[in-house]
């Protein structure tokens, strides 16, 4: 089948669009499940990945449901939007034949009650009731009692074989999730990682909005990417009202993104040198860290960018006084960092347990969707600010970070490249900030419209995607935390290599908890 | 070897001088407690109540209310009203011992944290060892805490420190609503802190659900499951705002002199 949206005379399977765009739902085609899936399999196959897989009400079909996936094609910068009809009676997973949708599909189980047949691994996600009454795509009854983590879990049975179980709650501070550990010795034969502690309901509160929540449930979705969950959220409300956001505006905002990005891996490299037991850079990581969190606080009030973001532009100014301030704070930070960085890789008892270690290779990481800097040091060229750029990323880019090993130290590695780049990025950005307003009014939203946003927070890419009901309100919101996608990639860098490296691997990947359960 | 010694000296000594020695720069847009000049506030008008994503405001007989506890420090009321009589403290103090002290008139002084008395005093004054539950806090509370513990802030020099186990624990400090699938593990984690036990509830979520007050999947704070001995308000609480709240606590004597502070402009 023919999946490309070229000739006259092929019908049309998807509808394409760019990053901040929103078009009428009458566009997206409605296809049967059989199309939908050959539409994802082709595309995919031809070097795609699944951005987002989700369902929403059917507005014609009170018991059906009507599944949306967001594709993106990052050598050609576009994206495509496609839907199916799915009945009540369920759909055949694609799950075994493309392991992507693997957890979209158990999201969708969870969520609308409505079976994938065949789905290799279907278990809860966040362990709550599902959206409509009374489905449930395991048959609990309405008045059954179940707990998070309470399941069945995969058992490896044997002499040798031991279980081991952790959390929710760990040993340091830290959001609670369960790791179950199928064990040969001190060998990890399997990890299962199953979540949903942190459930608090997001996506179905955004239904109905925007409202005066909103803007802090975006804020708060994964509290340290405030700024590019805020972002990403800015831009679908602003795709949805039709307009234009000032480059002023769109500048400080990428110079929060950046900055976010800049306190959480310098964090990471010291959190990482911590659980090794290096500890001077993990003594002045973890106090730099703070540093580049308070000059987010300097522009905005707040250390995690509460407040900076806002639809419509930015909710602070950077003035000519402070552009100096930041300047000068940004140029010690770089120099501390640096010197407390570069220790890590003249080291070699810290080298010695980053190299080799928690190694995920290419096919993996793009057979499971992998994004952001786990993906791009297994060598996986992708970066959503280079691909699907949106707001001053489309004018100023920022050179994409990439390493071959896959293992700790790639991760690690990685980070400090992109620290180099986002500190370069913000000093051009702060000496040329462009005129003009920081903030307007936009417009009401349109009705009965789809928007998507996309973007590379410091975890990798981030997706939201609004529908808009004919009153002009969220009739469905998703969001796709690049945790959603890397979850399984740190359970894949752990197989077969000792349980104790498993907090410096779970580091190395450093997710998201509330981010993967809303 | 020595290229660590040589970076040991360039990074310096940097552990803060607070509380014996001045506390750090606060950035300027700092956003303490939001007060309220009514003298401005035309009859009748509610735009800072109704802007409230959390219903921390109450307006009656022309007094305003702020619930602290609610309150998520966010421009929303500021940004709303229209005579700009919305204005921010620069006062990082915060922490409460009642859930009723959070509640606050608009020309009300905050009572502050008064130390733990008599015994609870004499066991924990010098040495605090917590542990931290986050139940559906978003990494923001559970990053701040954290950064007490790294050399600027040194948390271990008054004596308090976050352990692995409730049973090596004199009391919890929590962050988050409470989610529904978190409540079982913190009630388990709270039986398991040995008599006599503390319970610091840190943030707006811990506080009263913060942003996600009345979701069916969340608890609306700590208090629903365990009784609290401070609560320390924000989203997230400056780090400052936290340790201060610890040491007054404790009865960390460079502040107690200090019990409240005068809704100062």
């Amino acid at each position: 089948m023919n999946t490309q949206h070229t000739g006259e005379n092929v019908p049309t399977l998807v509808v394409e669009l760019t990053n901040g765009q929103a078009v009428p739902q009458s566009r997206v085609p409605r296809l049967d499940i059989q199309q939908f899936q050959s539409v994802i399999l082709d595309s995919v196959q031809s070097g795609s990945r699944v951005v987002a897989l989700f369902g929403a009400p059917d507005r014609k079909e009170r018991d059906s449901l009507r599944m949306y996936v967001l594709l993106a094609d990052d050598r050609n910068g576009r994206l495509k939007l496609t839907s199916a009809t799915v009945t009540a009676d369920g759909f055949p997973s694609l799950t075994p034949r493309c392991p992507q949708v693997h957890l979209f599909e158990r999201e969708i189980a969870e969520q609308f009650g409505i079976k994938p047949h065949g789905h290799p691994w279907l278990k809860p996600v966040r362990f709550h009731r599902s959206y409509r009454a009374g489905a449930d795509a395991w048959d609990r009854q309405v008045d059954q009692d179940f707990r998070a983590g309470v399941m069945n879990f995969y058992q490896i049975t044997g002499g040798q074989v031991h279980e081991v179980a952790v959390g929710p709650i760990h040993a340091g501070v830290i959001e609670p999730g369960h790791f179950r550990f199928q064990c040969d010795g001190e060998i990890i034969l399997h990890l299962e990682i199953s979540l949903g502690y942190q459930h608090r309901g997001v996506e179905k509160a955004m239904q109905g909005g925007p409202n005066k929540r909103t803007l802090h449930y975006a804020e708060t979705l994964a509290g340290d990417t405030t700024i590019g969950h805020t972002s990403a959220y800015a831009y679908i409300v602003e795709a949805l009202a039709g307009g234009a956001v000032t480059a002023r505006a769109q500048a400080i905002r990428a110079i929060a993104l950046e900055l976010e990005r800049l306190a959480n891996h310098v964090g990471d490299l010291g959190a990482l040198s911590n659980d090794i037991g290096y500890l001077p850079t993990a003594s002045f990581c973890g106090r730099i860290r703070g540093d580049f969190l308070n000059l987010t606080a300097a522009i905005c009030g707040n250390r995690f960018g509460r407040g900076l973001v806002r639809p419509g532009g930015s909710g602070f100014d950077i003035d000519a006084s402070m552009v100096d301030d930041l300047l000068k704070r940004l140029d010690i930070a770089e120099r501390e960092s640096r010197s407390a960085i570069n220790l890590l890789w003249d080291n070699s008892s810290v080298m010695a347990r980053f190299e080799g270690i928690g190694s995920v290779d290419t096919q993996t990481a793009i057979e499971l969707g992998m994004v952001g800097p786990a993906a791009r040091a297994c060598g996986v060229d992708i970066d959503a600010r280079r691909d699907q750029p949106s707001g001053i990323y489309r004018f100023a880019h920022v050179p994409v970070s990439t390493w071959h090993g896959g293992d700790i130290f790639s991760r690690a590695y990685v980070r400090w490249l992109e620290i180099q780049h986002s500190i370069d990025f913000i000093r051009e950005q702060l000496r040329a900030l462009p005129g003009g307003e920081t903030r307007g009014n936009l417009p009401q939203l349109q009705p009965d419209a789809i928007a998507v946003s996309l973007m590379e927070a410091w975890r990798g890419e981030l997706c939201h995607v609004a529908l808009t009901d004919s009153q002009r309100h969220f009739e469905r919101y998703k969001v796709v935390d690049p945790s959603f996608h890397n979850w399984m990639g740190a359970a894949m860098a752990v197989r077969g290599k000792q349980i104790s490296d498993f907090p410096l691997c779970n580091k190395s990947f450093s997710l998201s908890y509330c981010g993967h359960d809303l | 070897m020595i290229k660590s010694i040589l970076t040991r000296i360039q990074q310096g000594h940097r552990t803060i001088a607070y509380p014996a020695g001045p506390a750090p720069a606060l950035p300027g847009r700092f956003r303490g407690r939001p007060l309220f000049d009514t003298a401005k506030c035309p009859d009748g008008c509610q735009k800072c109540a109704d802007a409230c994503p959390t219903q921390a405001i109450t307006i009656a007989s022309g007094k305003i209310k702020l619930d602290l506890g609610r309150c998520l420090f966010c421009t929303d009321c500021a940004d709303a009203c229209p005579n700009g009589a919305v204005t921010y403290s620069r006062d990082y103090p915060l922490a409460v011992r009642q859930a009723s002290d959070l509640i606050v008139d608009s020309d009300q002084e905050l009572k502050l944290a008064a130390a733990l008395d008599g015994k609870l005093r004499k066991l924990y004054g010098r040495s605090l060892q917590l542990r931290q539950v986050c139940a559906g806090g978003c990494n923001g509370c559970e990053s701040d805490v954290n950064v007490l513990g790294t050399i600027g802030w040194d948390l271990s020099r008054f004596g308090i420190s976050l352990v692995a186990s409730p049973r090596h624990a004199d009391g919890l400090l929590i962050t988050g609503p409470v989610t529904q699938n978190m409540r079982q593990a913190l009630r388990i984690a709270y039986d398991a802190v040995p008599d006599p036990k503390i319970v610091i509830a840190v943030g707006a979520c811990a506080l009263s659900g913060g942003p996600y007050i009345n979701h069916a999947e969340v608890n609306n704070g700590a208090a629903s499951v365990v009784p609290i001995d401070l609560f320390i308000p924000g989203c997230p609480p400056h780090p400052l705002t936290i340790l201060d709240g610890l040491l007054r606590l404790l009865g960390n004597k460079n502040l107690i002199s200090r019990k409240s502070l005068p809704p100062a402009r």
